[in-house]
């Protein structure tokens, strides 16, 4: 079984995010960045895991520059086989989106996995449009996904609850909390992520549909106003005839 | 050229956040000189509501399907009749139905994507619009260029207002093609708003101190009508169940009022909730971060004022 993992870059979650002065860009001074926490925990480790338990080939792809190749030697820390660094600048949705397709047209895949959504741009974009590409099924934010005989079992969360299903390959999934257990890689693993391969590939050219003009902070609480905790009629009188959310 | 709003339903009802994606559309396309369309898949028992939120025309196609929803499916029919009615821009809840479409949608019709939208577009020069980046910690303007646009729009960002257009309700000659996918169970927590729809919030985190105290909690949202949200932590220790999780890491909401009960406020806590309207923190830290993103504190012991708001909303209601 052919396992294509899709990994992203974001800065750390604690990161101060600011801008360039005219707000073009985003300003990376002192940013550390670490690989998609759905990426990481729950994509990586669930297709780690199915090759422990039905044999195949766990392949990350990344679309980013040679500074990402940290984050990938993780990912096969973690116990992917392989990478593959599309060797460009992750500038839109569409671009990263096409790199894969195109990866997978060429190296078909049984299932592709992707993160829930980066936590950066929130997008959950990519892999809708990496499924359209190939035209296959896409499970979009995942928290099971199991074998069950020839197809596969998938449970899915929706407002207010979850869906079980059941699909054959191929198809992409998006993962979700629950589908698997954050690991930390230990020494040994480190060590040989060293040795296994990591491929960088040319991108494929890409018209952009979408630019973004201006980055912007939001505007900021104007201060706490603190009630006695003796008062709450207070409180409810506020929130009922000031903020008419009551 | 016309605006398309894809309105989704769950188990046959129009949800709330389809509501808001067709007035948004209605507002849209007032605005661009044209008319507001809706679709809707399945038999859905209040679909002629859509008129009254401002779709012009209610497009129905039938569902034979063994899915309530499979986005590969529902691209190709929904993106076949945007092309039949030339529309210009498609608008989508930015939902779990929504966000899986979106992406293939765009695809289909080689249009411009923009998720996550929390505001009209600006179609003055152009068309800009602007969306919430970092998970709530900054806002940026897009430049769309495409003939055809897809936008998803966030929950909450706009309260739909009655305009009643024509709401004209006609079946659509689109069929469903066979779906891959087979649903074998749906489970839904039955009798609250889920979290991402809820205008009102009670959240509560570690300082709960046992998942046994969560009565209080419940009690309160009882009262209110509000939705339960827990932090992370609360949620990894099985004290609570996962899909109650808010953050970075769990589910993002924008309710109208967030109560945060016993939670330090920490960055990726914030990320997920920091879009709320009104924020009220209560935790007897008086450094709490959580009292900076906030709009009322209460510097106290949850265990003394949870019952004692809980008392006063009752008596509010009542009075
Ligand atoms: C990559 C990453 C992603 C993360 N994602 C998320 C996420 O999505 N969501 C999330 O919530 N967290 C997330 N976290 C965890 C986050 O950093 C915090 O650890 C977590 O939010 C703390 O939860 P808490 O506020 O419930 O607990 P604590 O930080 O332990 O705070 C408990 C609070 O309760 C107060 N308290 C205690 N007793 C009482 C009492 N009797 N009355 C009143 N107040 C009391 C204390 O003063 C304290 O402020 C993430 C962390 C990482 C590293
Ligand atoms: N630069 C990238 N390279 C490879 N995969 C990516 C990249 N960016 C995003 N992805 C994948 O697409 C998922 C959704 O991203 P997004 O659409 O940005 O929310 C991520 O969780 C990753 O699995």
């Amino acid at each position: 079984m052919k396992l294509l993992v899709c990994i992203s870059r974001t800065p750390e979650t604690t990161a101060k995010i600011s801008f360039t002065e005219d707000g073009k860009q985003f300003n990376s001074d002192g940013v550390q960045y670490i690989m998609n926490p759905y990426d990481e925990w729950y994509a990586l480790v669930r297709a780690v895991e199915f090759k422990e338990q039905n044999g195949g080939e766990v392949t990350v792809i990344h679309v980013g520059e040679s500074s990402s190749d940290i984050i990938i030697r993780k990912a096969l820390s973690i116990g992917a086989d392989k990478a593959v660094r599309v060797n460009a600048n992750p500038s839109s949705s569409l671009f990263v989106a096409k790199q894969i397709a195109n990866y997978a047209s060429e190296n078909p895949q049984d299932i592709i996995f992707f993160g829930k959504e980066t936590i950066d741009y929130n997008g959950s974009e990519i892999g809708p449009m990496v499924t359209e590409m190939l035209d296959i099924p896409y499970i979009s934010f995942a928290s099971k996904l199991d074998k069950d005989g020839d197809a596969f079992l998938c449970e899915r969360d929706i407002e207010g609850g979850v869906q079980a299903l059941k699909v054959n390959a191929p198809f992409g999934i998006s993962a979700a909390k629950g589908m698997a257990e954050q690991r930390i890689p230990n020494m040994k693993a480190i060590m040989m992520s060293k040795r296994k391969p990591l491929e960088v590939v040319e991108p494929v050219e890409v018209e952009a549909k979408v630019s973004i003009d201006q980055y912007e902070l939001p505007a900021g609480k104007s201060g706490v106003k603190l009630i006695d905790p003796e008062n709450m009629d207070e409180l409810v009188q506020l929130l009922k005839d000031v903020e008419k959310v009551l | 050229m016309s605006v398309l709003v894809f309105a989704e339903n769950f188990k046959g009802t129009v949800k709330k956040s389809a509501f808001e994606a067709v007035h948004y559309g209605h507002k849209l396309a007032a605005e661009m000189g044209t008319d507001c369309h809706a679709i809707t898949v399945g038999s859905v028992s209040n679909v002629s509501d859509l008129g009254k939120y401002g779709a012009s025309k209610i497009h129905q196609i039938a569902s034979a399907s063994t899915v309530d929803f499979d986005s590969q499916q529902f691209s190709k029919a929904i993106g076949t009749f945007a092309k039949n009615i030339g529309a210009k821009v498609i608008i989508l809840s930015h939902s779990s139905q929504g966000k899986s479409l979106a992406g293939r949608l765009a695809i289909r019709l080689d249009a411009g994507l923009v998720t996550a939208v929390n505001q009209l577009p600006d179609v003055s020069d152009g068309f800009k619009v602007t969306k919430s980046l970092f998970s709530g910690k900054a806002i940026s303007t897009y430049s769309m260029d495409s003939e055809v646009k897809v936008l998803s729009l966030i929950g909450n960002a706009l309260a739909p207002e009655v305009v009643n257009a024509a709401g004209e309700v006609v079946p659509s000659d689109i069929e469903l093609e066979a779906s891959k996918l087979t649903v074998v169970e749906t489970k839904t927590v039955e009798g609250t708003v889920p979290l991402p729809e809820a205008e009102l919030v009670v959240s509560a985190g570690r300082g709960m101190k046992d998942p046994g105290n969560w009565g209080i909690i419940e009690e309160l949202a009882e009262t209110m009508g509000a939705t339960t949200a827990c932090s992370r932590p609360v949620a990894d220790a099985d004290w609570r169940p996962h899909h109650e999780h808010v953050g970075q890491t769990g589910v993002a909401i924008r309710p109208n009022l967030y109560i945060a009960i016993g939670i330090s406020g920490a960055i990726q806590h914030l990320a997920g909730v920091n879009n709320s309207k009104v924020i009220v923190v209560i935790n007897k830290d008086p450094e709490a971060p959580f009292f900076k993103a906030a709009d009322y504190g209460v510097v106290g012991d949850l265990f003394d004022v949870v019952p004692r708001l809980n008392e006063a909303i009752k008596k509010a209601k009542a009075g």
